[in-house]
């Protein structure tokens, strides 16, 4: 069972260490993290997306709850949410290819950033389902590179 | 007026009420040591090894539930903590480790001497701090005691580098301290407090099952009350030893890999298990799939990461193990019309007959020494003195377990969770300067005592009359146990062929000791270990390959022990 984590951490150093100690000391896998600061002051957001069983899953919430530099433990599961990833994918083309490269990006609404002669480089945003997607249709027109940010996600807010 | 940070170190240490450091200097903290010559409110105990140094913190946390504190030079210093932390955090003892570290400008650039001490200690401490700014010290050492001291206590280190030491700023120490992501749960919640009272009063067959938590708590009174007032039959673990009186009716003693029949049978039977403070270590459990088949339990800790870890549970209650019984007290009131002896008495009478059928037993016939025999004669001549006990691991520290009969918390010291060898005797020390006026027993395996058998020194120099009994079979013992019961009696590098003259090597300190070989012998020579009133060394030859029974075989369930 997949698991998305986003928890509030102090911006100290140390902290993504000691998170990824929690993982690695107990043979947790981590699929993904991402750390980025949020706008209050001295605190970070961490967006982790893990695999396990529920009491795996269960304990890693608690241990993360556990860690001093911790504020505040967010799971994504019951609750609906909204959950992006961004893509950055460096394609080979050429005459042959170009225009259908141009095509995927286009139905996928991505945007081309960075051309040269032979390759384009393509920024790409959703959730991971559409990354997938568009990879996979990229994949035989020969991708040269590629980065992936790993998961945000936020609960969305309730509807009146 | 402006304070150096060392000054600062100081004031703040005063501020806690610290009495006590265990360590040996170093350049990286030559001017620590500096200010500590210059007052003498806090003593420096001076160790032969640093690991020593942090275990007598560690000794001296457990036996007074106040902080200890040890300071090391950086480097080697401070990696020779790492043993003593890993074992103060798998007990979950209070001790603050302040090490040396390089000026800050050389962190990072293998200086002489530069060690990532919170890199690498960071799996093995609650907590550990890195000072970067002399602003931040009072502060940090205010946060350390905090985080070190609350919750489930662990220890907590402060790498504390040169130059900060000599900065200087104004000294302010915080009153208090809020750690916004820290927040330990104390109280129970009250709707499950009261599923958890009505549980256990409609169970028939209930039992305590007593952890290390209990102890560190100070929650003994409260499960006495409970125990008493519902007649419910108590085991403890090896860490919750002395959080209930081993001489009372409802004691079963310790359950688990050499714990009592009697025990390990309640536990295979009870309907309902109140674990207190207790982490259902493998040790305890045996397999965990058979573990207490018909029981509902109930587990009651302070740390929410230790319920349903090993053992789903029925009745998790977060709070702290003193607070919560303290608690649901009240609620058994509603209960006074049951007479619980009568509707106990099927439940005890079962246990009794268990109690009869398998008691502790060893050879008592023999010329030879039977270390139980030893264990027993000890309880016997130093019960009413309510001494401290500390021991070393192996086949010794389970007899300790199984034969001294505690009736107080706080009177066992020995390494449950990480079993460290060498490290009874530096905790005994330690316990014996937190209390200079009660004798401290260190019951040591031949093999343990040679891992810190280097503060001989520090007993000698500071004339600190610790007794210690070293009990010889020639062999790390309870290794050699499992090869002889499971490995075909192939005793490989168990056999501890070449060994000091223990005596004569006390001796060389200063150190009045004497050596027994015959069963004959051991009631006297205690005597004269217990009234000697400075150290002594007691080397006990022992029956060679006595082994500890019962024995729960590693991965087989308790009902499955080897009782001879
Ligand atoms: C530091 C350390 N190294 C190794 C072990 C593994 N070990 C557990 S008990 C034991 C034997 C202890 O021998 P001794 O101190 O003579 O005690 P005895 O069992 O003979 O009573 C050993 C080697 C350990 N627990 N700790
Ligand atoms: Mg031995």
């Amino acid at each position: 069972m997949k698991r998305i984590y986003s928890i509030i951490v102090e911006n100290e150093s140390g902290v993504l260490s000691r998170v990824a100690n929690l993982f690695s000391a107990r043979g947790y896998n981590i699929e993904s993290l991402s750390v980025a600061p949020i706008d209050e002051e001295g605190l970070s957001r961490m967006t982790i997306v893990t695999d396990g069983n529920e009491q795996v899953l269960e304990q890693i919430g608690k241990q993360l709850n556990k860690l001093i530099d911790v504020i505040k433990v967010i799971q994504f599961g019951d609750e609906p949410y909204v959950e992006r990833e961004m893509a950055l994918i460096k394609m080979h083309t050429d005459r042959n290819t170009r225009a259908e490269v141009l095509r995927i990006v286009d139905i996928f609404r991505g945007k081309v950033v960075d051309v040269s002669h032979d390759s384009y480089t393509i920024e790409v945003t959703g959730d991971s389902t559409k990354i997938d997607a568009i990879l996979s249709l990229l994949e035989p027109l020969g991708i040269k590179e590629l980065a992936r940010t790993g998961k945000v996600a936020m609960i969305r807010e309730k509807k009146r | 007026m402006k304070l150096t940070g060392a000054e600062i170190f100081i004031e703040s240490l005063k501020r806690e009420g610290v009495e006590y450091l265990f360590g040996i200097p170093g350049g990286a903290v030559i001017d620590l040591h500096d200010a500590l010559y210059k007052q003498d409110n806090i003593k420096f105990i001076l160790t032969r090894h640093e690991q020593a140094a942090v275990h007598m913190a560690d000794g001296y946390a457990r036996s007074t539930g106040k902080p200890g504190v040890a300071l090391v030079t950086s480097g080697p210093g401070a990696t020779n903590t790492i043993t003593g932390l890993a074992t103060a955090y798998m007990d979950s003892v209070p001790i603050v480790v302040f090490t040396g570290q390089v000026p800050t400008p050389l962190i990072g650039n293998d200086a002489f001497q530069e060690a990532d001490i919170v890199g690498m200690s960071r799996p093995c401490t609650k907590y550990n701090f890195l000072v970067k700014d002399v602003n931040e010290l009072s502060k940090t050492i205010k946060k350390a005691f905090y985080i070190a001291t609350t919750g489930r206590p662990g220890p907590v280190l402060i790498d504390f580098p040169k130059d900060i030491q000599v900065s200087k700023t104004e000294f302010k120490y915080p009153d208090t301290i809020h750690i916004r992501g820290y927040n330990p749960t104390y109280h129970g919640n009250p709707k499950q407090i009261k599923k958890v009272v009505k549980a256990i009063a409609n169970s028939k067959k209930p039992l305590l099952y007593v952890g290390g938590g209990a102890v560190i708590s100070e929650a003994h009174n409260e499960i006495y009350n409970l125990a008493k007032k519902l007649q419910i039959p108590v085991f403890t673990t090896l860490m919750g030893i002395g959080a209930f009186p081993e001489d009372d009716e409802l004691s079963l003693g310790m359950a688990g890999m050499h714990g009592t029949f009697r025990a390990n049978m309640a536990i295979q039977y009870c309907d309902m298990l109140i674990s207190v403070g207790a982490r259902f270590d493998d040790r305890v459990t045996g397999k965990v799939s058979e573990f207490a088949p018909y029981a509902k339990i109930v587990h009651i800790d302070i740390d929410p990461t230790s319920i349903s870890k090993n053992i789903e549970v029925d009745y998790p209650l977060v709070g702290d193990a003193k607070l919560v019984l303290k608690d649901m007290s009240p609620l058994f009131d509603g209960y006074s019309t049951i007479n619980w002896k009568e509707v106990r008495k099927p439940w005890l009478d079962q246990i009794n007959k268990w109690k009869n059928e398998h008691k502790l037993a060893y050879n008592k016939e023999t010329e030879e020494i039977v270390p139980q025999y030893v264990i027993e004669k000890l309880n016997e001549l130093t019960k009413s003195e309510d001494p401290i006990i500390s021991t070393e691991v192996g086949q010794h520290q389970m007899w300790v377990a199984q034969f001294y009969t505690f009736k107080k918390p706080r009177r066992l010291l020995t390494s449950g969770g990480l079993g460290t060898m060498g490290y009874g005797f530096p905790a005994g020390i330690g316990a014996k300067f937190g209390f200079d006026n009660k004798q401290v027993y260190i019951i040591a395996g031949d093999g343990s005592f040679q891992m810190n058998v280097q503060e001989l020194s520090t007993i000698a120099a500071y004339n600190k009359s610790v007794k210690i009994i070293i009990m010889n079979n020639g062999y790390l013992g309870m290794v050699r146990q499992w090869q002889q019961l499971f490995y075909g009696r192939r005793y490989s590098n168990t056999v501890l062929e070449v060994q000091p003259d223990f005596v004569k090597l006390a001796e060389s300190y200063g150190i009045k000791a004497r050596r027994i070989r015959k069963k004959s012998e051991v009631a006297e020579a205690l005597k004269e270990l217990v009234a000697y009133k400075n150290p002594y060394l007691l080397d006990v030859v022992i029956a060679k390959e006595e082994n500890v029974y019962p024995m729960v075989p590693a991965g087989a369930s308790l009902d499955n022990m080897l009782l001879t």
